[in-house]
Formats: structure tokens, sequence, C-alpha cells
């Protein structure tokens, strides 16, 4: 009645169907009207994690075990509850950092670490391969079941044929194909894949719904209900022990190792990650996945245990195996119908498993080993390649064809002595290795690669010891007693009971000793080793990703010149030209812009763009290759990183630059303001000069004309007129002077002669210079010298000057005949002072600075005497400051004034 | 009746030549050696022509000529400048604020005679 034809039709029908949901989907994301961004298509997409595993397994396993089944599905239950503070972080990093899979995500984490990222792909594939035989080992098993109908009877061994004639190997090259179509049939290759995405909620719809149906097919049509069903089950005592806690191997141990490895199964096999991280659209989808999809899990497991007792009750003699009981009870009712129906549900969440599985894995393989090494090998030949999506393509679909072979390699060779769930469990135990590096690193900054690598090995040979090798033994390939008596007859390495630990659980033994290597690897290897600055970067920005919204911190890390035109030429060569303008584009928009010279954001723009296609660490690889100049040095990162958020501190450095900046433009502002007014002064100075020597040549001039034109004048008013001619060009020979004096001390042209001198006689000589001033107008002058010589290094000339210039000022403010006039030289502390005391009219307090100030000349009108040059007091002061002193006055209105200078004494 | 003439400069050389110079010209001269001084002189008896200085101690030259423009009493008096060349400001200045004319330092004497001459017969 169900001939081969009517079956592989029906198959070939049903992934026809799929394959157009697929094809739909990929349109409506290319319109931009993705079908994919609601919660309940993500939700139905995480349920991808029941495989045939589930649909068939569960079912065999509570056939024999009861309610053992339970925590594979309490874990991804119990992960649901922590998908909001967990899951969140995750997929936000995922965005930020374009990661494709889980081996980018951990790369990324430690530093785009290249060597990691292999690490975890060969892990992953060596992992996985136990899962994949299962899902062709469930497709192939129940196919040949189904093809026996009406007879119901488990079918020889397909692995006794040469594979050739295997149904399982055609299953698989079927899967390649199919495979290959689906997940490679997209040109480009980083972007999600939504038609799968859809395909996989529509067939997780599919396989709920058949399963339902039989369990009411079972519960209501055979048994009268559940009463009925319970009722003659517990009239049986090996079933009825199906009922109660106790027949669980291991106990509550062994439960809790189950939940916990399907607790980080659910997140870190490579399909879950897929569907639940990278093809996650929108982050509000998680928090309705939270408890839309445990309710899944729920209604698919509700008619687990009615179906199993019902196939206990049924084949009593174990005319099936209990992996094949939801088929072989509808075949046993006579429901073909239904029996090609669960036939279908079991290839479609076979086929589903298998598609998602193999092209993540591809892309890691591509991404993470190929590419790596091609790039090692011959980098350069490679960076010239014009077109790589091609190439890319070609890695990416020979992966999927090698991952399914090697998973029917490891079904025909091991898997076929193990029952659905034993094999699937050694590879939800492989998968819980990237635990560690992924959720420590999450959360611990200085969790660092040689750590994660450590921990990562450390867990991975342990996994290998305690589970691969001894399912190796159990099929024959090496020696048996390897399990029974550990190798070489060391009973301490016994792989089920390692150092001792015996009586346990396979499962949790090896769970506990992988842990406790990966965990300790981690962090003791974390600890004791350098962490290197991009680590650190990568590091912080992990582990802070939800303080943040956008994070530009690693593009700090790029410091290098580049074209944009390479960047543009690097990014067409692996997206196509199209995706890379876009690219550009979008770029342009949001920045306004790019610079021809690439600044480190656009690099880092770039590298971002490229990790989704070839990785996180193939992208820098790449970057690096045509970017100059070097990456920060650790050192210059720490300062930028500190223990806070980096970001807080690197706007902090951006708020110090600004202010920076702020300050310097203040600065300018105030020089040229400056700059200025020290040209209004030179202005100033120079009418001030001319006006200056203006006045005497005006008297000049005017008396030489008159005594010129008066040759008859009498003899006593020509000397008059000649002798203020003589004068005022005395006058003029002097200001010259002093100007040049002055404009040659501005400029520090000067030359200083500095000798050990007595400022007692230099003094005292000043005094005999000007002593005819004094006579001549009969003022008195007082001097207060001491009796030693007073002994300092200083310019003579310069310093008798001073003396001078203080001395005729004080005559010249005097009074004729009442005029007194007192000099002081004295010790002050260890300076001397020189004072020069006068009873003149004094200088008020507001022009007490101002005297020393260019021209400036106290408002006072001197009749009848040639007025000063108004240089003498600030070529004084000059002088003064030139030797470490200091000079001021010090006066009151009608009271005289006091002219103090003070000098540094002999040191 | 010769015209008067009223010297004002804070430099007593300059005041002195110019004295000599107007009074050999034939005209009556008095003197003032800041800007407050030649106000009060020229209160006292209004000359016709005053000589002005620019820079002066108490009102400079710019001050005493917009008072004495600001008077219609002494409209007749005529004034020129004594500026100093090169700044044409100090020209110009003087110029809009009712000055006559004005004479660049150092002047020539012969010019300062017949440049007072001119205004004054100008005048009538």
């Amino acid at each position: 009645m169900l001939s081969d034809g009517v079956i592989i039709t029906s198959a070939l029908i049903y992934m026809g169907v799929l394959f157009g949901i697929a094809y739909y989907g990929d349109q409506r994301a290319d319109a931009g009207r993705s079908i994919i961004a609601n919660p309940y298509i993500y939700t139905l997409s995480l349920a991808i994690y029941c495989t045939a595993w589930t649909f068939y397994g569960s079912v065999g396993l509570a056939a024999t075990s009861g309610i053992d089944f339970l925590p594979i599905y309490l874990g991804p239950t119990l992960m649901a509850v922590l998908f909001w503070l967990l899951l969140r972080r995750i997929v936000r990093i995922t965005k930020a950092h374009r990661i494709t899979s889980i081996a980018d995500f951990a790369a990324s984490r430690y530093g785009k670490s290249g060597l990691l990222a292999g690490m975890v792909t060969v892990i992953v594939v060596l992992g996985i391969l136990p899962y994949i035989s299962i899902q062709l080992k469930a497709i192939a098993t129940s196919f040949s079941l189904l093809r026996q109908y009406p007879q119901v009877a488990m079918p020889v061994s397909s692995a006794q044929q040469p594979f050739w004639a295997d149904t399982t190997f055609l299953v698989a090259l079927v899967l390649i194909v199919f495979a290959i179509l689906f997940g490679t049939r997209h040109i480009d290759t980083t972007e999600r894949h939504e038609g799968m995405v859809t395909a996989v909620a529509f067939e997780s719809l599919f396989k709920l719904v058949v399963f339902v149906l039989v369990g009411l097919v079972v519960t209501f049509g055979m048994f009268d209900g559940p009463g009925t069903l319970f009722q003659q089950a517990a009239a049986r005592p090996e079933l009825a022990a199906l009922m109660r806690f106790e027949v669980v191997p291991g106990g509550y141990g062994g439960w809790l190792s189950l939940t916990f490895l399907s607790m980080m199964a659910f997140l870190f096999l490579p399909r879950q990650f897929q569907v639940l991280v990278v093809e996650n659209v929108n982050e509000a989808h998680i928090r309705k996945a939270t408890w839309l999809f445990p309710l899944y899990l729920f209604a698919i497991n509700l008619f687990v245990l009615p179906i199993a007792l019902g196939g206990r009750l049924t084949f009593v003699n174990a005319e099936v195996d209990a992996d094949m009981f939801v088929l072989g009870l509808p075949m046993a009712l006579h429901q073909p119908n239904l029996a090609l129906l669960v036939f279908l549900g079991g290839l479609s969440a076979a086929t589903s498993m298998i598609l998602f599985e193999t092209v993540a894995l591809s892309t890691m393989v591509c991404n993470d080993v190929v590419i790596p090494i091609l790039l090692r090998l011959n980098p350069r030949r490679l960076a010239g390649r014009a077109d790589w999506s091609g190439l890319l393509l070609g890695i990416r679909r020979a992966g999927i064809a090698i991952i399914i072979l090697l998973g029917y390699v490891y079904f025909r060779f091991v898997g076929e002595s193990y029952a659905l769930v034993a094999s699937g469990l050694i590879s939800f135990a492989a998968a819980a290795q990237f635990a560690p590096p992924i959720l420590i690193g999450l959360y611990w900054k200085r969790a660092n690669r040689r750590g994660a690598l450590l921990g990562l090995s450390g867990g991975f040979v342990v996994w290998a010891y305690t589970l691969l090798l001894p399912a190796m033994a159990r099929s024959d390939w090496i020696s048996a007693s390897f399990v029974d008596h550990g190798p070489f007859g060391l009973e301490l390495l016994k792989p089920y009971a390692l150092f001792g630990l015996r009586d346990m659980d396979p499962y949790m033994h090896a769970v506990f000793w992988s842990m406790l290597a990966n965990v300790g690897g981690l962090v003791f290897g974390s600890m004791l080793t350098r962490t290197d600055a991009i680590e650190q970067v990568q590091g912080s920005q992990f582990v802070n990703v939800l303080e943040r919204d956008r994070h530009d911190g690693d593009s700090l890390l790029w410091r290098g010149v580049v074209e944009t035109t390479e960047l543009y030429d690097l990014l067409a060569r692996f997206l196509g030209p199209p995706r890379a303008t876009e690219a550009f584009d979008r770029y342009a928009r949001d920045h306004g812009g790019y610079p021809l010279q690439a600044d480190s954001r656009l690099i880092h723009y770039t590298e971002r763009l490229l990790a989704g296609a070839i990785g996180a660490a193939s992208a820098r690889v790449m970057i690096s290759s045509i970017v100059m100049g070097e990456v920060l040095s650790i050192e210059e990162v720490m300062t930028i990183l500190d223990e806070s958020t980096q970001v807080i501190e690197y706007s902090r450095r951006l708020e110090q630059k600004s202010g920076e900046l702020e300050a310097a433009s203040t600065e300018l502002r105030e020089a040229n303001h400056r700059l200025r007014e020290l040209d209004r002064l030179k202005d100033e100075f120079i009418s001030t000069v001319t006006h200056e020597l203006r006045t005497p040549l005006t008297s000049i001039r005017a008396f030489s004309e008159i005594l010129l034109a008066n040759p008859e004048m009498d003899v006593e008013q020509r000397s008059k007129f000649l002798s203020i001619i003589v004068k005022e060009s005395e006058r003029l020979t002097r200001l010259i002077n002093q100007v040049l004096d002055m404009a040659k001390m501005d400029s520090g042209r000067t030359e200083w002669s500095v000798e050990n001198l007595d400022l007692r006689a230099l003094i005292q000589d000043a005094i005999s210079s000007t002593s005819q001033l004094f006579h001549d107008k009969a003022v008195a002058l007082h001097e207060n010298l001491g009796e030693q010589p007073v002994l300092i290094t200083g310019d003579h000339d310069r310093l008798t000057q001073v003396v001078i210039n203080l001395l005729s000022n004080a005559v010249k403010f005097c009074s004729e005949q009442t005029g007194e006039v007192t000099i002081w030289l004295r010790r002050v502390a260890d300076r001397w002072r020189i004072e020069v005391i006068d009873n003149g009219p004094g200088i008020a307090h507001d022009q007490q600075k101002l005297v020393f100030e260019k021209f400036h000349q106290v408002n006072d009108s001197l009749a009848g005497k040639p007025k000063g040059t108004g240089l003498g007091l600030p070529i004084s002061q000059k002088i003064v400051e030139h030797h470490g002193g200091r000079i001021w006055v010090e006066s009151e209105i009608g009271q005289g004034a006091i002219f103090i200078v003070e000098l540094p004494g002999q040191p | 009746m010769a015209n008067k003439i009223l010297v004002v400069d804070d430099e007593p050389n300059i005041v002195l030549s110019l004295e000599f110079l107007m009074k050999q010209a034939g005209f009556q001269v008095r003197t003032a050696s800041d800007g407050e001084a030649a106000l009060t002189a020229v209160a006292s008896e209004p000359p016709d022509l005053v000589l002005l200085d620019v820079m002066m101690p108490r009102k400079n030259g710019y001050e005493v000529c917009q008072a004495i423009r600001a008077n219609p009493d002494w409209k007749e008096v005529r004034i020129i400048m004594l500026t100093a060349k090169g700044r044409e400001v100090e020209r110009e200045k003087g110029l809009a604020l009712g000055a006559d004319d004005y004479i660049t330092k150092p002047f020539s004497t012969q010019e300062v005679v017949e440049r007072v001459r001119e205004l004054l017969t100008a005048a009538g």
C-alpha cells in the first residue's frame, strides 16, 4: 500500500513545500517585508531544538527510563527564563560586531583570535557528528520501517549492506543536495537566512501537529483516554516503574547534569546559536519567546509518556524499537496516512536540524578554518583575487557535503549501536564546552585568549576521553577493556570513572570533569597570562555591551593610514560591488560623507562588514594587510581603557581634548589681542617719538631761521637764542640716544658688561656727575651711603645711568632754594636698597605706576625748563629688572616722593 | 591798530620763537603755556588770531578751539593749529572743529608769518 514511490514522492513534495516556503521567505526579505520579523516565527524557529531525537527519541527514552526524557526540555525552559538577561546580551554583541557564528563569537570576545575560532570550529564539527548521525539514522530507520507496511517489524540494520546500497547513505546524499540548495542559494554570504528560518518555523509547527495527532490517536483511539492507558500500564510492574522518579539512572545528579547539558546545548549548539542569535531580527522577540517557547516544549512533550506506554503495551515482544514507537503505533493501527505523516514529521525534524546545523558549521569551517589557512599560505595572491564570493560559496558547499558525509561515517561505524538520545547527549556535552569561555567571557573582563584556549582544549580532551572514546570502544573500534579497566590497565584512568570517581552517570561524570578542566583552565590561564590590547578592548566591549548603545571604542585600535578606495576595493571583493557601494553610501549618509584618507572609524566599519562575510579573525588579517601603520600598543590602550567602562574614559578624553582645544583657541584669541595691542602701542610709540623729536627740532629750526634773518640782532639776544639752540640740540641728542637704547632693550639686543663693582662708589660717582644740577637750583643733597664698600655684580655704566636719572628727576621736581634730596644705600634682608627722597610736589597714587611707562610725563608744566624725554624712568626700570631687582615709587601728594631701587646682594 | 595775536604752546622755546616772529611782524603778542591759560587770555581780551598747539597739558588744542568756536562773541577770532607733520588726523580734526588753517612743526618762520598775515588780511 505504501510503495517506495509513494513514500519518496511525498517526501520530495514535502521538501518541495519547505523549499517553496523558504523561497517565499527570501522573496519577502528581499522586498524588505520580512516575514520572520514577528515573535511567533522567531519562537517556532527555536523549536529546531526538537529534532528527530525529540520526535522519535523521547518516546524511546521514556519507554525504557520513564520521565528521564524531561531534563532535555527542562534545560531550555530554564534557559528561556534567563533569555532577557543572557540572550539579549549575546544578541546585542552579535549585532554590534556582525558576528556570524559561535566560533566567531568566541574569537571576537578573545581578541579576534583566529586560533580560538579554529579550535571552536574543530570541536563543534567533531562534537556534532554524533548528533547528525542520529538524524540520518532516524530518517533511514523510519523509512525502512515504513516501507514494510503493512508488516510491522524492525528492518535489518542498513549498516550491514555496502554503503552504496545503504538507505542512510542515500538519505545523506539527498540531504547534501538540499542543504546546498537551501543554505547557499544566496550568492550573498553574509545576510541572514530568512527563507530557511521561515521554513523551519513551518516544519516546527508541522512536527508538533503530527506528534500531537499521534498522541491523541494513541491515547483516545487505542486506549479510550489517558485514564485507561495509565491504568493498563500501572497493572504491569515494569511499566509502573516508568512513572516514578527512581528509575532515573544516576538519580538527581543525573537529572541535574542532563538539565545543565541541555541548557548549554540549547544556547551553544551551532544551529541554536544561529536561530537564537544570528537570525534574531528584533530583541523584543526574545521577550515573547521567553514564555511561548516553553509552551511549545510542553505541548510536544505532553504525549511522550502516553505514546511510550502505549508502545510498550502494544509491542509486548519488542517487535519495534522504542525509538520507533511513534511510527510503529500508527502502522499497527493500520493508519497508513497517519504513518506517512509521522514519517514526514520525523523527516522534517531531522532535515531542518541537518540543514541549519550544516549551514552554520560550513560557515564556521569556511571562515574560521579554510580562509585563515588560505590567507596564511598565500595572503598576497588571495588579497589580489578580484571576486571572493564564488570561492566562499564553493568552500561552504564543500563544507556542507563533507560534514554530512562525516556524520554518515560516524553513524556507520559508531552510532549504529547507540540509541538516539545517547548519541545526541555526546554532542550536547561537546557544545557545553563553549559555555565557560562565552558565559564567563560575558561577565569577566579579565578572561583572556590564552585562558580560553587552555580551558577549551582541556575540556575538549576530557570530553573526547570520557565520552567519544568509550563510544568508539563500545562499537569495537578500540578495545572494550579500555572502558572496563582503563588504558594499559590503569584503573585511575577509566574513562567512565576518572581518578576513582565511580558509580556515576557517564554524562554527569563527563560534565563534571570537562567543566572542571574547562573552567579551571580559563580562570587560571587568564589570571596567569598577559592580556593583549585588542583582547582588553573586545573583552570590555562584550562585558559592557548593555551599558552603552554605540561602541566605537575598538575603532581606536586602528591608527594606520589607508586610502578609502582601497577599503572599498577590499569590501567589494568579498561582498560584491553593489553591496560595497551600498555600504559606503550608508556610511556617507550616517556620517556626512567619508574621508579620502580613511579614518579609524571607517576602517572599523569596513572591518565589521567584512567580519560578517569571512569572520572577525580573517577580517582583521585582511584589513591589517592593507592598513599601513601599527596597531596601538597595550600601554596606549590601557590608558584609554582603565578599570571602568571604556566609553566613559573615551568621552572623558574627548571632553578633555575639546577643553584643551577651547583653551588653545582662547589662548590664541588672547595672543591675537595682545599682538594687536602691541601693534597699537608700537604705532603710538612711533608717533610719540616723532612728536617728541619734532619739539626740539621746531625750536632749533625757528631760532636758526630767526638768527639768519636778523644779522643785526643785539649780542645779548643772539647769545640767548644760540644757547636755546644748543640746549634743544642736546635734548634732541639725548632723546635719540634714549629711544635707541629703549628699542635695543625691548628687543633684547642690549650688550651688558657685567662685572664686580662697588655700589657705594658708583653712587658717589653719580652724585658728582649731577652736582652741577643741585648747585644750579640750590637744592641740598644728603648722603647716607654707609662706611663700607658694597660689592655686587652688574653693569657699571647702566647702573650709574639709573642713579643719575633718579637724582636729576629729584632735583628737577624740587623747588629752588628749599629743595632737599636725600639718598640712602642700605641692606634690607639679602638685598641692597637705594632710596632717593625729595621734598617736591609728590606723585598721585594713580600716577605712580604710569611714571614708568614710556613718554609718560607728569602733568605739570615746568615753565622755562626743557622737559624730560619721558624715557628716563622706563629705561631705569629695564636696567634694574635686568639685574634681578625692582624699582618703584612711594609718594603722597604734597609730601615729596621716594624712588626705591632694590638690587640683589652678592650671593 | 596792530592786530592782536595769542601764542599758545607748552614748549617755552617755541612760544619764545613765535612771540619774537609775531612782534617783528608788527603784531601785538600775548602768550599762554596751556589750554586753560589760553581761554582765560581769550576771555579777558579776544585776540584777532590764535596760534594754537595741539598737545598741551590742561585742555589740549582741540578743546580750546572748540570752546572758542562755541562762543558767538569770538566768531571773529582766527585760529591756526600747530600740528605735527605726518599726523593727518590732527590736521583734519582741527579743521573740522573750526580752525582756519594749520601749520606743521617744524615750521618755516617765513611761512608762519605769511599765513598769519594772509588770514588777517582776508578777514579784513
